[in-house]
């Protein structure tokens, strides 16, 4: 049963199951136990990157392919919840319309760039989308009507699931029963169910494929697939998950502006999330998703420590200073990329099989 | 390194020119002509086309290393802009070292200062090139994927480490005393300093074509793009040639970085990342490893986004992709496909 | 004339090559004797390529030694093969096409200046290289560019050439001025490895022969001596030539 629910696709290794209940525990009680904007806040972006880098991994992982153009779909999906709300009134109808023409664009968008350049190879593959991304990127702040331009749009969203609903009067374990928890049970639970749906994907025949191809595209060609086809459907499957990311995250935050969603930092991000969580695992995009947005805030605190012991010492110390710390998170996936390249799960994995050599 | 040989068979036939392949370089002019009634008035258009063909030229300096380094041994860097920030943070440090010849209405002085800025900026970018090409790129070759990502993290580590040593604010780029301001002839303001980029930039695109096509050194690297196993196998050691081309590749970077901080006047960290884009468009619409189809896409791309940027400056950055689009309908491989294997 | 006497210039020894999960040569042992030339025939798939770009350290062997002049040069990078006098001469010819003939055989001199004599003495086979002397070496025809590319080879002295099918895909008459320079190189002391799957042309030009099959060495031998033997030649060039034509 539960291994169904995982697609046959457990954790394997002890440590790292004890891991993933210990994220999944602490997102589902956050609520009771760190009561708090902040604490809310930081557990619904685990869950939305969650979804944001695992589909990632679809695609770097599992395809072998490099899309700099991710964070697009992701930043479509929450203008397609802050237009439609802007545009339309903070309704559901308005909340589906922006969903159904997110989904659309990001399709079509995704669709193009990969039929156009995936035919030639993945480093092409690579520049344009690096390139589109950047030109989509000016094109949403420069339509500043629609899209609020670089300030970003501040919106409503429906009733259910705004601050201003309340369930009860009464404090439930210290949590007031609003529309805010609704909205974060919202996210987490859709983000759970997002990640056993691409879990299930990987697991089919369809994601045999695509590692057939990722491993050896001559000879999955030889076999008889399309490569092209598949790449592209891989690509297409990513970006439809991370717009869905794009609109729980805009759900949530009721706020979207380039630097939120679009900018190539959180690109960055997902990067660093996929790599130093294990690529091609999928279960790496949640470790990683965990330590990266826990490290956002507090690896910056342990810097600002270090950092008033040495500052003295002049470009040392400088890198100490809390604002470097993508200096140390991008020395960490330049090291996991040379010594561990499938990312904390698969050194975990590979510690538990060493310690059950029979196992294969 | 030895130059051409002399090198006579007995008696030299009269044989057909080679046909080469003009057409693509038609499209410099076509572009500047249709830009005209876009523009509408002559004075806006030329100074417009000046100013594109200086960012042109510009672009070119940073995208042609890059370029080379992939035709040669199959490696992207997508950390090459790192070394255009890190160019224009010398650029600006030793500029402002030099702050008597900047504000010294000599001409002279201040061109020396910023060819000593320019210097400065090339040494210190070859000298990382070489180190990054060693630590970052050597381990992952023929890796592609890898490649990307190591080259990606690369970049992060570095601009990071920029951003130690330089601060993250925004630094301004003075640009030394003659050369602020505009010539005004016959109506056509031209920038000063833009004139002295398209001048920099032809130099160095002339001089680099004489290297590629008249020494030695250049036909190794034309044909290790076009079969790097082959050169091998004739005994030269490819390995020697690559370090070279990223060094010299990263060296030029640094330079276009010096140049794009003192055409914009002023430099963040963020400039090498705004300028990948560009640089990413411009070697994929000349034609992965071409250093000529490099040259003309610069030279599009500087142009349209001047163009564009003055008709419709939302669309701008759009306008390249649009041209990119655009051409690899007409020649999916670039404007001048790498005779590989 | 005993070929097998000439003491080897080029021996493989249990040479075994992987080409990433694929297992290629399974062990090759081959003698090629000073101053001859060897035929290297075989069917398609059964390594001869492999074999010479193994040599070459294009592909580096798992296992075995490969002497050439009594030194063990396994391991060495291709540079530092071809360093030793030895030319390679591809099956894709390699040729630079964006480069003009000239500039390809100025390459191809890697010690010095083209010499003009030497020059002369390779147009005499290779006419049409004179003729388009200045052209882009992408504007040849295909025998023009095979023409081309073993001229590279010939361009200064070598001491051992290993060629990859050279007859493949070419008119009879141009044929006909391979064998011509391949004699006239041997006639000036250089060793040839010539992979061949066209046996009438392997005949004229070959003093010994080996038959490779599934990556090993299946017969070594003298040349003349497969030509008599009929039954040999039927069982052999039954694996060598079952693919071609």
């Amino acid at each position: 049963m539960l291994a169904n629910i995982f697609s046959q696709d457990l954790p394997r290794s002890k440590v790292l199951t004890v891991i993933l209940v210990v994220i999944l525990a602490g997102l589902l009680a956050t609520p009771f136990i760190f009561p708090g904007a902040r604490s809310l806040n930081v557990g619904a972006k685990i869950a939305v990157f969650i979804v944001l880098a695992a589909s990632y991994d679809l695609m770097l992982g599992y395809t072998g392919i490099v899309s700099f153009a991710h964070t697009m779909c992701f930043g479509i999906g929450a203008y397609g919840i802050g237009i439609a709300s802007t545009q339309m009134g903070p309704t559901w109808t308005a909340m589906a319309v922006g969903v159904v023409a997110a989904l659309l664009l990001s399709t079509v968008l995704a669709l193009g760039i990969s039929l156009f350049s995936l035919r030639v190879r993945a480093i092409f593959f690579a520049m344009i989308t690096l390139a589109v991304a950047a030109a989509f990127m000016t094109m949403a702040s420069q339509l500043s009507d629609w899209t609020g331009g670089e300030d970003g749009l501040n919106f409503k969203v429906p009733e259910l699931i705004s601050p201003a609903f309340s369930l009860s009067d009464e404090k439930f374990l210290g949590a007031s029963l609003d529309g805010k928890l609704i909205a974060y049970y919202l996210v987490v639970v859709v983000s759970g169910g997002l990640f056993l749906l691409m879990l299930r994907i990987v697991n089919s025949p369809f994601g045999r494929v695509l590692m057939a191809i990722r491993d050896n595209d001559f000879r999955s060609e030889a076999l008889g697939y399309r490569n092209v086809i598949y790449r592209s459907l891989s690509s297409v499957l990513a970006a439809v998950f991370a717009t869905l990311a794009g609109i729980l995250y805009a759900l949530w935050l009721r706020y979207n502006g380039p630097g939120t969603t679009l900018s190539f930092d959180i690109m960055i991000d997902v990067l660093l999330i996929v790599v130093i969580g294990g690529m091609g695992t999928l279960y790496g995009a949640v470790v990683g998703s965990a330590l990266f947005n826990i490290a956002q805030g507090y690896l910056q605190d342990l810097l600002k420590l270090a950092h008033g012991n040495i500052d003295t010492i002049p470009v040392i110390g400088a890198l100490f200073h809390p604002d470097r710390w993508l200096f140390w998170l991008g020395l960490l996936f330049v090291l996991s990329i040379y010594f561990f390249p499938f990312g904390i799960v698969g050194k975990l994995r590979a510690g538990a099989l060493a310690r059950k050599p029979t196992a294969t | 390194m030895s130059t051409t040989t002399p090198i006579a068979p007995a008696t030299v036939e009269d044989l057909p020119a080679a046909p080469r392949d003009w057409m693509p370089l038609l499209l410099i002019p076509i572009l500047i002509l249709l830009a005209l009634p876009l523009v509408g008035s002559f004075p806006t258009w030329a100074t417009l086309t000046i100013a594109g063909l200086a960012m042109g030229l510009i672009i070119f300096l940073v995208a042609s290393g890059l370029t080379l380094v992939f035709g040669l041994m199959d490696v992207m860097n997508f950390g090459h802009g790192i070394f255009v920030a890190l160019g224009a943070f010398v650029g600006v440090t030793t500029i402002s070292a030099l702050g008597g010849w900047t504000a010294s209405s000599s001409f002279a002085l201040n061109l020396a200062a910023i060819g000593c800025a320019g210097l400065a900026a090339a040494v210190v970018a070859g000298t990382v090139g070489v180190l990054f090409e060693r630590i970052v790129v050597r381990p992952v070759y023929g890796l592609h994927l890898k490649q990307i990502l190591v080259t990606m993290g690369g970049m992060i580590v570095a601009e990071q480490v920029i951003l130690a040593l330089w601060g993250p604010e925004a630094r301004p780029m003075m640009r030394p005393a003659s050369l602020q301001g505009s010539f005004i002839f016959a109506d056509i303001a031209v920038e000063k300093f833009r004139l002295l980029a398209v001048c920099l930039g032809l130099t160095i695109f002339a001089a680099m074509s004489l290297l590629l096509n008249r020494t030695k050194l250049g036909l190794l690297i034309r044909a290790g793009v076009q079969d790097r196993e082959m050169v091998e196998a004739m005994g030269y050691r490819v390995r020697f040639l690559f370090i070279g081309v990223f060094a010299a590749g990263s060296a030029l970077a640094g330079l276009g970085g010096t140049m794009f901080g003192l055409y914009q006047e002023m430099v963040t960290t963020a400039i090498g990342a705004q300028m990948m884009v560009l640089i990413f468009i411009v070697i994929i619409i000349g034609g992965l490893g071409s250093v000529g189809g490099c040259f003309v896409g610069a030279l599009l791309v500087g142009l349209a986004s001047n163009y564009i940027g003055f008709v419709a400056p939302k669309v701008n950055l759009f306008s390249s992709i649009l041209l990119m689009v655009l051409i690899l309908l007409w020649r999916p491989q670039g404007l001048f496909p790498v005779a590989k294997r | 004339m005993s070929a097998a006497a000439a003491e080897p210039l080029l021996a493989l020894e249990g040479v075994h090559t992987h080409i990433g999960p694929y297992h290629i040569l399974h062990g090759v042992d081959l003698a090629v004797a000073k101053g001859r030339i060897t035929m290297l025939l075989g069917r398609n798939g059964a390594g001869k390529t492999t074999t010479l770009r193994t040599v070459m350290g294009l592909w580096q062997a798992s296992a075995g030694a490969i002497h050439f002049d009594g030194r063990n040069i396994a391991g060495l990078a291709t540079p530092d093969v071809a360093r030793l006098d030895i030319a390679y001469v591809p099956e894709s010819m390699g040729i630079f096409s964006d480069l003009t003939v000239r500039e390809n055989l100025f390459l191809a001199a890697r010690k010095g200046p083209l010499d003009s004599a030497r020059l002369d003495w390779i147009f005499g086979f290779m006419p049409a290289l004179k003729t388009f002397w200045l052209q882009r070496a992408g504007l040849l025809s295909g025998g023009q560019k095979q023409m081309l590319s073993i001229a590279r080879a010939m361009v200064e002295p070598r001491r051992l050439l290993l060629v990859d099918e050279p007859s493949k895909g070419l008119a009879p008459v141009i044929i006909q001025n391979l064998i011509v320079a391949f004699k006239a190189l041997r006639a000036e002391g250089v060793t040839i490895l010539l992979v061949e799957q066209n046996f009438n042309f392997a005949s004229m030009v070959g003093d010994t022969v080996a038959v490779m099959d599934n990556g090993r060495v299946v017969h070594a031998g003298v040349m003349a001596d497969l030509i008599a033997d009929e039954a040999l030649q039927a069982r052999l060039l039954g694996l060598s030539l079952d693919s071609h034509q």
